[in-house]
């Protein structure tokens, strides 16, 4: 079995150990996905596994295998345009060293399904009827597995409602 | 290198039968599992993958629901019929753990996790009775905001880190196990054990069990039931102090009452003296404040938690006084 990443197929590695952090940073070479605290509690290793958000630091690569990965790297079109989520992340100056921010994009989108799917949310406060629009509060709670200490989340919310108004919640 | 392997199981039976034997554990989301590991905390030599094992939540002949333990937590936390008829599991689990790890953590998984006591978590500097049985406690005497002041002992004063368990205690929800020696079924509420003199000792699993599924019973008192979680910071952090609880009136009496406590104690605290102190009386502060305060009668906060008691006992008052209508 394999594991796709961003389209194409790799080998699941022999060690079961093997994190699929350090699959895609240390054997692949793919190192936009960032290592932060190793133990989920920064979201900086964010990727799309099957379209859903997980960390990448606590899935065992071989966990992965036969499923679909997308990392920052596989964001971007073919002519090396930016996906518009990055572009609203520069545009709203949502990073400033940048470490946090490939987990944080990739976060974002895995949350704006959750969205459009109607997901609920710690804030949310009607349970039955869904979230609705997607407020700061909304945004800032479901982001909230995604730390940045340079302090950019005033710059990311920006970024991230004017995806989400601009047509990436629909 | 350590020798190691890992196999996917395809059944439940071929799941019990890959366990048998050695340091062997059962993975599903693995957000505790990898992490234990790699803390060398845990230290399996073989793992048996059930996450890809048939999880669904579905109706019970009864009118409960049963959930596979392989459901992630944020699949349980969205799915309708928890939102209607158990508000308070899915306000627990949305107030746990960051979206990500929610996608990950299965139902069973979060049973089974571990302490987040940071003694427990630091191998090379700390002593810990439930890592290393019998070497002491470096917890007691030391940085404690974040441990028990109910049902702990002078060997192990660590709290389980659940929010889900907490309304699961709440709600009489029963574990369905499934070992070598057959099938059988564990109220949640008797699944976690007090640590004693053997805290290293945490469930009433045998060896080699597994949790299939979790059943909720029918209780129509839990469509108006809440969680509330009090902690450090707003998001992404463990409880210091957290409530579940459902409360009917009827004819100005308090009918069911559910109260569990997540946050004070070694397991899910089903607060039964608070809810026998509730039935029958009329909801007001009066009555809310005497039930907190016969939960909380036997509490016993260390240095550094004294404030526990006044928290839990205000958070109690005020999700009973929010399920009542009035203002607390």
């Amino acid at each position: 079995m394999a594991i796709a990443i961003n389209g194409t197929d790799y080998a699941v590695p022999d060690d079961p150990r093997v994190s699929l952090l350090d699959l895609l940073r240390e054997r692949i070479g793919l190192t936009g996905t960032k290592l932060g605290c190793n133990q989920g509690a920064c979201g900086a290793c964010t990727v799309l596994l099957d379209g859903e958000r997980v960390l990448s630091c606590l899935t065992l690569a071989v966990q992965a295998s036969g499923r679909q990965v997308r990392t920052i790297e596989g964001l971007a079109g073919d002519g090396g345009q930016l996906h518009p989520l990055q572009q609203a992340f520069i545009d709203h100056d949502g990073l400033q060293c940048g470490y946090c921010t490939p987990g944080q994009i990739c976060s974002a989108l895995g949350m704006l399904e959750e969205l459009r799917r109607g997901d609920p949310s710690h804030v949310t406060p009607d349970l039955s009827a869904g979230p609705g629009a997607l407020t700061r509060d909304e945004l800032r709670e479901r982001m909230s597995g995604n730390l940045c200490r340079c302090g950019a989340h005033n710059g990311i919310v920006d970024a991230i409602l004017e995806f989400a108004d601009g047509g990436g919640a629909k | 290198m350590i020798p190691f392997s890992y196999s996917l199981a395809a059944s439940e039976r071929d799941a019990l039968a890959q366990i048998a034997g050695g340091a062997a554990r059962f993975i599903a989301g693995g957000t505790n599992l990898v992490d234990l590991m790699r803390q060398d905390i845990e230290r399996a030599n073989t793992l048996v993958d059930i996450s890809r094992l048939p999880a669904a939540v579905a109706e019970t002949s009864d009118g409960g629901l049963i959930i596979g333990a392989a459901v992630r937590n944020a699949a349980l936390a969205a799915d309708p019929r928890v939102r209607a008829r158990y508000p308070m599991l899915s306000r627990a689990l949305l107030a746990g753990a960051s979206a990500q790890i929610r996608n990950m953590a299965t139902v069973g998984g979060n049973i089974l996790q571990r302490t987040r006591c940071s003694y427990f978590y630091d191998v090379p500097g700390s002593r810990c009775n439930k890592r290393a049985p019998g070497t002491g406690c470096d917890a007691i005497g030391g940085f404690t905001r974040y441990h028990a002041i109910l049902g702990a002992s002078d060997r192990c004063v660590a709290t389980h880190p659940s929010d889900m368990c907490v309304a699961l205690a709440a709600l009489d929800a029963i574990v369905h196990l499934e070992g070598t020696a057959g099938k059988r079924s564990v109220p949640l509420a008797d699944l976690h054990l007090l640590p004693g003199d053997t805290p290293h000792i945490e469930t009433a699993l045998l060896p080699g069990e597994l949790i299939t599924g979790v059943e909720i019973p029918p209780c129509p008192a839990a469509a108006s039931s809440t969680y509330r979680k009090v902690r450090d910071r707003s998001g992404y952090a463990f409880a210091l102090v957290a409530v579940a609880a459902a409360l009917e009136v009827v004819d100005g009496k308090i009918g069911e009452v559910r109260i569990a406590l997540g946050g004070v104690a070694p397991k899910p605290w089903r607060a039964r003296r608070a809810e026998a102190a509730l039935r029958g009386r009329a909801p007001g502060r009066d009555a809310f404040l005497n039930a907190a305060d016969a939960e909380l009668a036997d509490a016993e906060p260390l240095e550094g938690n004294t404030f526990k008691v006044a928290l839990a006992r205000n958070t109690i008052v005020a999700v009973l006084g929010g399920l009542a209508g009035d203002v607390a």
